[in-house]
């Protein structure tokens, strides 16, 4: 047991920034309940990975706490529904993600009973093994709070021997307070977490030293923490870290703790280290512990334009217009709603936009506090962004390179190892939005090398096609070539037989006919070809004698062709109604059909080019053609 | 007497100079594809045949050949460029007479509308269609280059060539992308949601500059 | 209503191009009033004259150029150009000379390389360099110090003297200063403190014995010192308002001191010691204004010291061994030339890739 006075020695990362915090603003006030919503919208996909599979039905009644979807065939992480009500349609809503681009979303009308199922916590945790309650972390769909959301029972499972597991209390963005709030009112639980953590964790017998980073900045939340710790776990540290922004990412503050830097493109884990937010050790407990899964968190309401800023548990699938109302939301000009912090955090236009597993604060400042973006000014070359980069880029090289799209130049400056954190830009005194164009670069890069890909795949198949075209040409003329050998060896047989009994003299003609079933099948079709032809005018008992499968065939391509005569020009009605009211089997009506459209299609042709065809627009497919 | 030894001197270190440029030409050597190929490569491989040439690797033997480089649609401007970087050409704007640059699209059969002639599959370049005669067919969206060139010969024109849709993971981050939602914020229910004007989308101060 | 839409982070450090440039013109106050307390008006005409003239040059470039004017304006960048440029010269310099030098900064240094951001070498510094090789007499001329017994030249007599070379009582500069200076001081004395120990030195006269001219005071050069002082006491608060780093006046005071302190080891009367040389000359106008100017200078911490080192040694090596008295100018272009290949080799090591790259 060391408290926040020990001699830890700590490190520092490169540059960081210290913005103004305002946490004040929220962290005042105890976290609330908010009324239900109208409706929920829940995201199928949540997190980083596949979705699970529905496994309920549109006008079911769900209690709170029941499964919505289940791993299924791809492990998908599960959702459950946060309160009890009405299934209603998988619609595609709007996504909580910069873009905004819709995403299959269950709706559930809350019915306002807020029942919930009856929730078994494992009785006794500590004697099951690591592989169960990782298990059982999944069935209760945990994902990381903190961060991107990466499943937390896969993240538990591809951890080989972590020697360290840190826990991120540090909360470093400006504004935020869910974190704070929920160590300052569960820090038992917290503590719980950890301990089940590192329970899982324990390899050989032994279990991983715990460290609970806090940014001194809380001074509430350590007080908590410290009087939850008590004297009971010697495993677990409580460190305070100074101030200072990106301290909570997940790079930075195991810098800030270890000295050690991850690898590039590795993991923590390839440090023996695991990284939990606190939401997350807190939500692991109550699966654990009560057998609740992950059905709301702590999202944070704040900035000036909110009347009552503070925190609040809010369920998975809320609409953010929810909770601008329960937080008296009074827009003001160029009102910008931010999810997640103001260094960070991106902004929503849709009101209708759910609450996931990751969203831990909407931000409704004012043009006072956070001013709109001035206009970008030429680059000076002040390095003051290289001063406060917290992975050691040069951004200023970074952004010639990617307004010159020189995506070579780009991963040689490791444009890779940005993590977004927004310090260059805030400092940069030109105000150019510097983390937007690497997001832009980023995405054009992954988009290149996607595109790279797919390019050399058809490549491959292209030339395995050609291959293929070129071995099936040359079987082919083999087979031509011993098709003809053997005509002509049976030939020759023939001949001689012929010539063995001269008392048959048939014709050379007939002969010949008799003796080549090819070529006689040939004649046949040629003639019947022919006959075909010279019906310029199928009847339909013609038709009805070919068989029902060419019957179809011609049927389809007249529906095709009459359709495209009909995109062409509305031709003149009263041709194709002529043709219709025959009383034949469905068979026949419709080849007659097809036949009357045809028609109509030439009728409409000629009629088309007779006129000019300016008034209607050809169909895409159509240039092409003559 | 005087100039004779320059001459010499200089003949010597011209001999000297020669015979180590010639050393490390060898010792050093850079074994490079061949043009072609490093041309193949930079082509989209959507094998559409709209340069002219039956697929992208008889246009790069083309272009290693002299022909432009501006006839690619589906590569568009980007590949112009890294084509000009390659063969060190003048960048020239797309040739028009060969389609112009489009959205990513793949193919897409109606397939209560197929009849399973066969047709399309023959002129897959990359053998994304699968089916059988008189059976319905169907096209593995992952490996359609979206070339378009079955779209052509279908006799009953039920394949439609339909644009991919960006994916959340595959957003590239244009703000003006974005739809504009009207909201009015003492209401649950959003009013309507109008598609996106760049104008609009942003305010001018928050728009970024290229 | 609609919520607008923009890119993260939606704070900004409340610091612009503005506010630098504005801060830097701040911190160079002291030493403009010590120049005009010691060298009279002239300094002041010099700056409005070469603020006028630029910000005259850069609105006709964005005007040509059909960029928008006003925030080209409103950056101060082209005021801080012909701000240094104008404390560089001597402050009773014909009117024409600084005007052909801001506009030689503005339109050729500055705009001819693209402009703002994009120019490779200091324009203030390429200009002095220009002025220097093209009118040699004229950016020599510098009048001596205010000292007991002399006082520089009156209001109406500097503003006469740099509108049309000549007193109102007709006397041309070098004959005021020989009108003024007869009998109280040394006729000779017509330069500046380092240009006259060049001279004494290369005469066979010994350092002490050049230093018991009036041109000397307790530390150095007379009036200088101070003028040194007050740029010494500009760029501290550039350091502490973090416009610049301490990189840059470190390593370039540091080299130049290195250099005099092994120079007054090894031949103590012929290499002038280092208060001589940081205190006489524009060695800390170099340090704080010019060579941490960031466009033209290197940009990485490691980079910078290696620049401003290379600005150092070149001051020191020009002054000693060099043809000209002072050197900063031909320093500072020289290591712009070298700052591209100094980032290349200075980039720092990204996080997470391991030691050595």
């Amino acid at each position: 047991m060391s408290k926040d006075n020990s001699p830890v020695k700590l490190w520092r990362f490169h540059g960081g920034v210290q913005p103004p915090e305002r946490k004040a603003l929220a962290n005042t006030t105890p976290i609330r309940t908010l009324p239900l919503p109208k409706v929920l919208y829940i995201p199928l996909r949540q997190h980083i990975g596949m979705s699970g599979s529905l496994c309920v039905q549109q006008g079911e009644r769900v209690l709170r706490g029941q499964a919505l979807t289940e791993p299924g065939v791809y492990g998908g992480l599960p959702i459950h529904a946060p309160t009890s009500g009405l299934v209603g349609e998988v619609v595609e809503h709007p996504s909580n993600h910069p873009s905004q681009i819709p995403e299959p979303a269950l709706t559930l009308i809350p019915d306002g009973e807020h029942q919930a199922i009856e929730f078994q916590g494992l009785a006794n945790p500590t004697a099951l093994s690591s592989l169960e309650l990782i298990q059982h972390l999944h069935h209760a769909g945990i994902a990381g709070l903190g961060g991107a959301g990466f499943p937390t029972a896969q993240k538990l499972t591809l951890a080989r021997t972590i020697e360290l597991l840190i826990i991120n209390g540090v909360e470093c963005e400006p504004y935020i307070v869910s974190d704070d709030r929920l160590m300052r009112e569960h820090a038992a639980t917290i503590i719980r977490g950890v301990v089940l953590l590192q329970h899982i964790l324990q390899h050989q017998q032994q279990a991983p030293e715990a460290v609970i980073a806090v940014e001194d900045n809380k001074p509430e939340a350590v007080a908590a923490l410290t009087a939850a710790l008590g004297n009971e776990h010697p495993n677990i540290r409580l460190q305070v870290i100074p101030t200072l922004y990106p301290s909570g990412g997940e790079k930075q503050l195991i810098q800030v703790l270890t000295g050690k830097q991850v690898p590039a493109r590795g993991y923590p884990a390839d440090l023996g280290i695991l990284m939990q937010n606190v939401g997350t050790a807190f939500a692991i407990a109550t699966a654990i512990d009560q057998g609740q899964p992950l059905m709301e968190r702590v999202v944070t309401l704040t900035g000036e334009a909110f009347q009552q800023p503070g925190t609040a548990w809010v369920l998975l699938g809320t609409p953010i217009q929810h909770l601008l109302e329960c937080g008296a939301l009074e827009p003001s000009a160029q009102q910008r709603i931010i999810v997640g912090g103001p260094m960070m955090g991106y902004t929503v236009a849709d009101p209708r936009t759910p609450i996931i597993k990751t969203t831990n604060c909407i931000l409704a400042p004012n043009t006072v506090e956070l001013p709109a973006a001035g206009a970008e000014s030429p680059c000076i070359r002040c390095g003051m962004c290289e001063q406060v980069c917290p992975a050691s880029l040069l951004p200023q090289q970074l952004l010639w390179l990617a307004k010159a799209k020189d995506h070579p130049g780009l991963a040689k400056h490791n444009l890779a190892d940005c993590i977004e954190c927004g310090a260059c830009a805030y400092v940069c005194p030109s105000e150019i939005p510097l983390v937007h164009y690497y997001r832009k670069a980023k995405a054009e890069v992954r988009e290149e090398k996607i595109e790279q890909q797919q390019s050399e795949i058809a490549r491959l198949r292209f030339e395995a096609r050609q291959e293929r075209l070129e071995r099936e040409k040359q079987e082919r003329l083999e087979r031509h070539k011993q098709a003809a050998k053997a005509r002509e060896k049976a030939l020759a047989e023939r001949a001689k037989q012929a010539a063995a009994t001269p008392d048959s003299t048939p014709t050379a003609a007939t002969g010949k006919t008799s003796a080549d079933p090819i070529q006689a099948a040939i004649a046949r079709a040629k003639a019947k070809r022919a006959a075909q032809q010279a019906q310029a005018e199928p009847s339909t008992n013609e038709a009805a004698e070919l068989d029902p499968q060419k019957a179809r065939v011609a049927a389809a391509i007249a529906r095709a062709k009459a359709k495209r005569a009909e995109q062409q020009q509305q031709a003149e009605p009263s041709n194709a109604s002529a043709a219709e009211p025959v009383e034949l089997d469905p068979q026949k009506a419709r080849v007659a059909a097809a036949v009357a459209r045809a028609k109509a299609k030439r009728a409409a042709m000629a009629a088309e080019s007779a006129t000019t065809d300016d008034n209607n627009p050809k169909p895409a497919g159509d240039p092409n053609k003559p | 007497m005087i100039w004779f030894i320059g001459i010499i001197t200089l003949a010597v270190m011209a001999l000297v100079f020669g015979l180590i440029l010639g050393f490390a030409a060898i010792r050093f050597k850079v074994e490079s594809d061949p043009l072609v190929d490093q041309i193949d490569e930079i082509l989209p491989q959507t094998q559409c045949g709209q340069c002219g040439y039956p697929g992208c690797r008889p246009y790069a033997e083309a272009i290693a050949n002299g022909e432009d480089i501006n006839k690619c649609p589906p590569g568009g401007e980007a590949t112009i460029q890294k084509l000009a970087d390659l063969t060190g050409r003048e960048a020239k704007p797309l040739d028009a007479a060969h389609g112009v640059e489009d959205v990513k699209k793949v193919a897409f059969i109606r397939e209560d509308e197929c009849i399973g002639c066969m047709k399309c599959i023959q002129a897959c370049p990359v053998d994304a269609i699968i089916g059988a005669t008189r059976q319905m067919h169907t096209i593995i969206a992952d490996e359609c280059t979206g070339c378009d060139l079955c779209v052509e010969p279908c006799p009953v024109d039920c394949i439609d060539m339909i644009p991919v849709a960006t994916k959340t993971e595959r957003w590239r981050w244009d703000l003006h992308s974005i739809p504009v939602t009207m909201v009015n914020p003492t209401e649950v229910n959003p009013v309507e949601v109008t598609p996106a004007k760049p104008h609009e989308t942003t305010p001018s101060s928050t728009q970024v500059k290229p | 209503m609609s919520f607008y839409i923009a890119s993260s982070p939606h704070s900004h450090f409340n610091r612009t191009t503005q506010n630098i440039m504005q801060l830097v013109l701040f911190a160079m106050v002291p030493g403009v009033i010590a120049q005009l307390y010691f060298f009279g008006w002239g300094v002041l005409f010099q700056l409005t004259l070469a603020i006028s003239v630029a910000l005259l040059a850069e609105a006709a470039v964005m005007l040509l150029r059909d960029r928008p004017i006003k925030p080209a304006l409103n950056d101060y960048s082209a005021v801080v150009t012909a701000a240094l440029l104008a404390v560089s010269i001597p402050p009773l310099a014909p009117w024409w000379l600084i005007v052909v030098g801001t506009l030689f900064a503005i339109l050729v240094v500055k705009h001819v390389f693209g402009g703002i951001g994009q120019n490779i070498f200091n324009p203030a510094m390429a200009a002095y360099v220009m002025l220097l090789i093209s009118f040699p007499v004229q950016m020599t001329s510098w009048m001596p110090p205010a000292l007991p017994g002399y006082t520089a030249p009156n209001f109406i007599d500097s503003l006469w003297l740099f509108l049309t070379t000549f007193t109102t009582d007709g006397y041309s500069l070098e004959q005021a200063r020989l009108v003024e200076l007869s009998g109280s001081l040394d006729a000779m004395v017509m330069a500046t403190p380092l240009d006259y120990i060049k001279t004494e030195l290369g005469q066979g006269y010994t350092l002490q014995e050049t230093l018991q001219s009036d041109l000397f005071s307790i530390f150095a050069g007379a009036g200088w010192q101070w003028v040194n002082f007050a740029y010494l006491a500009g760029g501290l608060i550039l350091l502490q308002q973090r416009v610049i780093t301490w990189h840059i006046p470190t390593a370039l005071l540091g080299t130049i001191g290195l250099g005099a302190i092994i120079g007054t080891i090894v031949a103590p009367d012929t290499l002038p010691g280092f208060n001589i040389h940081v205190l006489s000359g524009g060695a800390m106008l170099a340090a704080f204004f010019i060579a941490t100017d960031p466009v033209s200078a290197a940009t990485s911490n490691k980079g910078k010291i290696i620049y401003a080192a290379l600005i150092g040694a070149l001051i020191y090596i020009i002054r000693t061994w060099g043809g000209y008295p002072d050197a900063v100018a031909f320093a500072v272009l020289l290591a712009n030339l070298c700052v591209p290949v100094i980032d290349q080799y200075t980039r720092p090591r990204v996080y997470g890739h391991g030691g050595a790259r």
